[in-house]
């Protein structure tokens, strides 16, 4: 498995960090329990495209969202992932 | 079909042609009491147990390839009971005393080794920490030595002693722990539960589950028909999260690759099971010769049963800083399996949400040592509707409860157990 990274190209992939799926987002203060303990411990666990963060700690350290197929390791699309970075790079 | 010393003798006279085969290859029956998902080692364990100490033989084990095709012929065969929380240390325990009485249990050679596993420590603080999990082993009844420098070289003179940066300062011990073969496990309990009337159904893949109008589980769909059931349990760690999503449910678990390694045979040189404190890879040697070792998983989410290279150069790093000399011994094989990872470290043994599902799952990369305690607890679970009291903390709902097993201390980061 190989990354392009949209910042430094094709880098291999022992320059990169896995944090995992991009889908949970962190629930707003004051939400129920019940929504804190999906967003903690519950994951879809996808077998096949899934959406999920790396950060490019080898490079140039910006967190990146891929989309891989989980069966094959087959990378479809690398972008910088959400964030002011992302923002300031979309200009 | 039973073994022994005079069956060996007699097929030996008629040149080992006459053996029979050694378990039944079933077609699945309308209806069993209780059908087990996954024919691995758990799966098999769990019909052995379900058959020889729960009285329940109308058992089907459905296996979507052949039995033994997953991570139950893909690990390093070590066997050790050396866990440190509540819950994993009277349960790996339990598994421990299995595996001792497995041959004579199953008839069957298993060739399980008691060589010892030994955990080599390289700082004053692991050996603080290695001393205290000896310690609660001990209290708990398990056997461990704390080994200093002096008897880690008498007992291994081959290791690198001059590594300045991760200095050997000496091990812990577990001289009951080891290693067993692991197709003759599974190939064992397909033995044994067979003789007892088990149905071992192979090219079975379930495809969905057959529930009433109430939601609970009646069966199960899959590729050779329909197939009713008392109790439906799942033994499939790896994909535990595909096929409870067949029945609604989202579990805490990640699926990841781990890989694992067997170098060229060479003359006996490792006389244990040993780890490498500094980092993370773990040694045997196989009878063959070959070594048996491996480290962390990859990392990443994947279902693909292979890794990629970071990970093996990690490994082999691991390997040439304990002992420089193998670096120029080559690899034969490497491979991978997928782990349930769980959001602790720990595994679950639990009935689930859904009426008549049992889940068996989350073994995260510890699978191999567990198959018997696992068969056990989980046959308890489906014939008594009540937790086993060495399973007892290995709930679906402990993430809830905040009640963890979480033996690295790493939290809901299922990649960094």
């Amino acid at each position: 498995m190989r990354i392009v990274c949209p910042f430094c190209g094709e880098r291999e992939l022992g320059e990169f960090t896995y944090l995992g799926d991009a889908k949970p987002l962190r629930p707003a203060a004051g939400t129920s329990e019940d929504d804190v303990f999906d967003y903690v411990y519950l994951r879809d666990n996808v077998a096949g495209a899934m959406s999920e963060h790396w950060y490019h700690g080898g490079g140039c350290r910006a967190w990146l969202k891929i989309t891989r197929n989980t069966l094959t390791h087959e990378i479809s699309s690398v972008e910088p992932a959400a964030g002011v970075g992302a923002r300031q790079v979309a200009k | 079909m039973k073994y022994s010393i005079f069956s060996l003798a007699r097929a030996a006279f008629s040149g080992h042609k006459n053996w029979q085969r050694t378990w039944r290859d079933a077609s699945p029956k309308n209806h069993y009491d209780v059908v087990i998902i996954g024919g691995g080692g758990h799966g098999l364990a769990t019909a052995w147990f379900l058959a020889s100490e729960y009285g329940i033989s109308n058992v089907a084990v459905l296996e979507k390839g052949w039995i033994g095709s997953g991570n139950a012929g893909r690990n390093t065969t070590i066997i050790r009971s050396n866990y440190g929380l509540p819950g994993n240390t009277g349960f790996y325990e339990l598994s421990m005393k299995l595996w001792e009485r497995m041959e004579q249990d199953l008839n069957y050679n298993t060739m399980v080794s008691q060589r010892g596993v030994i955990n080599l420590y390289h700082s004053d603080a692991q050996r603080d920490a290695y001393a205290r999990r000896g310690n609660t082993m001990r209290i708990n009844g398990i056997d461990a030595e704390l080994l200093d420098l002096a008897a880690v070289k008498k007992m291994m003179p081959f290791l690198n002693f001059d590594n300045a940066r991760f200095p050997v300062q000496g091990g812990l011990l577990q001289r009951r722990g080891g290693t067993a073969r692991h197709d003759a496990v599974v190939w064992g309990y397909a033995h044994a539960a067979s003789a007892l009337g088990v149905d071992i159904i192979q090219n079975c893949e379930v495809t969905s589950f057959v529930r009433d109008a109430n939601g609970k589980v009646t069966g199960v769909e899959t590729s050779r028909g329909t197939i009713g059931a008392g109790k439906v349990g799942m033994a499939v760690a790896g994909s535990s999260s595909r096929v409870a999503a067949m029945a609604g449910l989202r579990l805490p678990i990640e699926s990841h690759v781990l890989q694992a390694f067997v170098s060229e045979a060479i003359k006996p040189l490792i006389p244990n099971v040993m780890t490498f404190g500094a980092g993370h890879f773990y040694v045997s040697q196989s009878d063959k010769g070959g070594l048996v070792f491996g480290g962390d998983i990859d990392g990443y989410n994947s279902y693909a049963q292979r890794g990629n290279m970071p990970v093996m150069e990690d490994v082999c790093e691991g390997g040439m800083a304990l002992m420089p000399m193998i670096g120029r011994v080559r690899l034969l094989r490497q491979w991978g399996g997928i782990m349930d990872m769980s959001m602790d470290g720990s595994p679950i043994i639990d009935k689930t949400p859904v009426d008549g599902l049992y889940l068996n799952a989350g073994w995260c990369y510890g699978g191999f040592k567990a198959t018997p305690g696992s068969g056990l607890v989980f046959a308890h679970l489906l014939a008594r509707d009540e937790l086993h009291k060495e399973a007892a903390r290995f709930r679906l709902d402990r993430f809830r409860r905040g009640a963890m097993i979480d033996e690295k201390g790493v939290g809901a980061q299922p990649n960094l157990h």
